[in-house]
């Protein structure tokens, strides 16, 4: 790749701006880049990262999932009330359920899109009311609070494991493993093929509905373990956890250069999007910006990102009609 | 040779539109969300002794009123193929304006002026991004949902604006004729305009074509963006009104003013039978899920069932009602083949 490629790249670009933040906020604070805080920004962003890269599989395949939190809010729901009931369990234990739990509901919406075939949108709109409801229901409407939660079950997220949090390597492996999936194993290119051309896809033996099926499981699953996570790490689980969370994950794909038209992101674009909102999140402050700011400016970071998007989207037959001097 | 004439009719008679029957009245959509407005109205009225009482029917309509204005501006931006995520976060800053204007001391035509104002600006940014980028609506709208939700968290902080003119709260809590609420009969002078804008209009026509195909009407000399643009505008327009009449009503304005109202907005737009990939619908069915969603409300607070309970039928009620036709035709259709 030639020097002049690599640096219009959005992932350069993106890191480009990371580095600036980072350096601007440490200018003022130089703590914010020292090695403690920095651990703080991956334990910090480790969710956003995992979640988003599951999202991303599924904005890949032209789908949408906007019942990521409501799902967290369940399945962190089902994992305190079974730590609650049987606090002797093992952690790990407890994950692997609430991934389980995560994963059923997963299902729900891939059966739902894949083959009932509701638009993704309103399929997944639907079942995330669904679920809040059912975390009010599963609870009698009550909330579970940190003394009601095992100390084993609240300290697992923060498990110092070879100098960084459980929660930080969580991040680290979703990472490597989406690296894996999307570049090396068949079944991650085909997703691309299938978000890219769903027809040209069909006509070369790529199975539409097993796909749909699947990365809307994997986005349950993912979403079933953070359940866990977030209620573990913020001491509390009721209905209203994560509430709104399903725009930060679509905003840090969005971010990370992932096309909602399908077929085009990246792992690097969407962890650094993702990288991008917690940096934002811990810099306001640092710099004495009020904290209030912070969504306006994840607006204002979506939109640009996706203007700058569509310089390279493909052109359809709509632009080829508006284009008043042809390129050709 | 006369007689040859008569006797060569054409092999294809061309109608303006599909022959009545009664067969085709009763499998359309709205005549379902009839029948089950029906039921919950019956389901109802058995349930409790309070449901009927006119009094208590006419107050039950401020619960969705303003909702169902955005559900109106959404029906025709989906009808052409786009959606409005940010029409909530439009109202909240809509309202904040409003509240400004009202510390500064204006009085209420200012107040309502500014609130159509807001609402038709930032519909006019969507607007501008969406057509003048060529980028898919929902990331768009979701972007501007952040920015509007965001400068109205930058305003207000965590506080709130609570005065208002004296004059103000009439618009939002008064009744006409003493008993139907200025609200609801705002709502339902819209929804016959946007009725006949949709349904008897050239311009409804353009829409639907749209939203069947963009490209093809493109090709038709349809101008499209131009379209696209004004739909955006009238969307945010609406949520502007519904900002004031809100802001009029609850006579405060909170940082989370509305939110979350988007998703219940289109949840009624897309019970309401029009299609979520555009092109088809009809303002009626969304009127009757509008009510269907309403009067089910009301039914479940008269028998104290808790509000998010009502969150779970809804999202049951969507799925339900978009999978059951598709699942319908679909072994209907397999029947035919054999």
């Amino acid at each position: 790749m030639s020097l002049n490629r690599f640096l219009k790249q959005r992932e350069t670009l993106l890191a480009l701006i990371l580095v600036a933040i980072s350096a601007g906020v440490a200018w003022r604070a130089p703590t914010f880049i020292g090695l403690a805080n920095l651990h703080e920004i991956a334990t910090d962003s480790a969710i956003l990262i995992v979640m988003a890269l599951a999202q991303s599989l599924v904005i890949m395949t032209r789908g949408i999932d906007l019942s990521v939190a409501a799902n967290v809010a369940l399945s962190g729901m089902a994992a305190a009330q079974l730590s609650m009931h049987a606090p002797w369990l093992p952690i790990p234990l407890v994950l692997l359920f609430a991934t389980l739990v995560g994963l059923a509901l997963g299902l729900v919406n891939g059966v739902l899109v894949a083959w009932v075939r509701i638009p993704s949108i309103v399929a997944t709109l639907g079942t995330m009311s669904l679920f809040r409801g059912l975390t009010f229901l599963a609870a009698d409407g009550k909330w579970v609070a940190q003394h009601e939660m095992s100390a084993a079950f609240l300290a697992f997220p923060r498990l110092d494991v070879l100098g960084l949090s459980l929660l930080a390597w969580i991040g680290v492996l979703g990472i490597v493993v989406a690296v894996v999936f999307t570049r090396h194993v068949a079944l991650g290119r085909e997703l691309r093929a299938l978000g890219g051309n769903p027809s040209a896809a069909k006509y070369v033996g790529i199975r539409e509905t097993t796909l749909q099926l699947f990365v809307f499981a994997v986005a349950g699953a993912v979403a079933g373990l953070c359940g866990y996570l977030w209620v573990a790490r913020y001491a509390i689980a009721y209905d209203g956890v994560a509430l709104g969370f399903e725009l930060q994950v679509i905003a840090a794909c969005v971010i990370g250069g992932v096309s909602i038209a399908g077929g085009v992101g990246s792992v690097t674009g969407t962890v650094l999007g993702a990288l991008f909102l917690v940096l934002i999140y811990n810099a306001l402050p640092v710099v004495g910006i009020s904290p209030f700011w912070q969504t306006a400016i994840v607006g204002a970071a979506i939109l640009s990102a996706v203007i700058l998007n569509a310089r390279g989207d493909r052109t359809d037959g709509l632009r080829l009609i508006l284009r008043r001097h042809p390129a050709h | 040779m006369l007689n040859d004439v008569k006797t060569d009719t054409p092999r294809y008679t061309v109608a303006d539109r599909a022959p009545r029957s009664f067969r085709a009245l009763c499998l359309r959509w709205e005549t379902l969300l009839a029948l089950l407005l029906l039921a919950t109205v019956f389901v109802n009225s058995t349930l409790s002794p309070f449901f009927l009482d006119p009094y208590n029917l006419a107050d039950s309509t401020f619960n969705f009123s303003e909702k169902a204005l955005l559900a109106l501006g959404l029906t025709l931006i989906i009808c052409a193929g786009e959606i409005d995520i940010s029409v909530a976060a439009i109202m909240a800053l809509a309202s904040v304006c409003m509240g400004l204007l009202s510390l500064a001391g204006f009085g209420t035509p200012v107040l309502v002026l500014a609130g159509l104002a807001v609402g038709l600006a930032c519909g006019a940014l969507n607007g501008f991004i969406v057509t003048g980028f060529g980028v898919p609506s929902v990331v768009v709208t979701i972007g501007t949902l952040s920015l509007f939700r965001g400068l109205t968290n930058v305003i207000l902080g965590d506080g709130a604006i609570t005065q208002y003119p004296a004059g103000f709260g009439e618009l939002g809590q008064g009744y006409v004729f003493g008993i139907i609420p200025i609200e609801f009969i705002v709502f339902l002078v819209l929804a016959a305009a946007f009725a006949f804008g949709l349904h008897r209009t050239r311009f409804g026509r353009n829409l639907y074509a749209i939203g069947n195909n963009a490209i093809a009407a493109r090709y038709a000399g349809i101008p499209v963006q131009r379209y696209r643009m004004a739909l955006f505008m009238l969307s945010g327009l609406m949520a502007g009104l519904a900002a004031v009449l809100l802001t009029s009503r609850v006579g405060s304005t909170r940082p989370n003013i509305a939110s979350g109202w988007e998703l219940e907005a289109i949840t009624m737009v897309v019970l309401g039978g029009v299609s979520i990939n555009g092109g088809s619908g009809s303002v009626g069915g969304v009127v009757l899920a509008i009510l269907l969603l309403g009067m089910v409300t009301f039914g479940m607070s008269l028998l104290n069932v808790p509000g998010i309970i009502m969150t779970i039928f809804t999202g049951l009620l969507l799925i339900g009602a978009i999978a059951a036709p598709i699942l319908i035709a679909r072994v209907s259709g397999q029947r035919r083949r054999v």
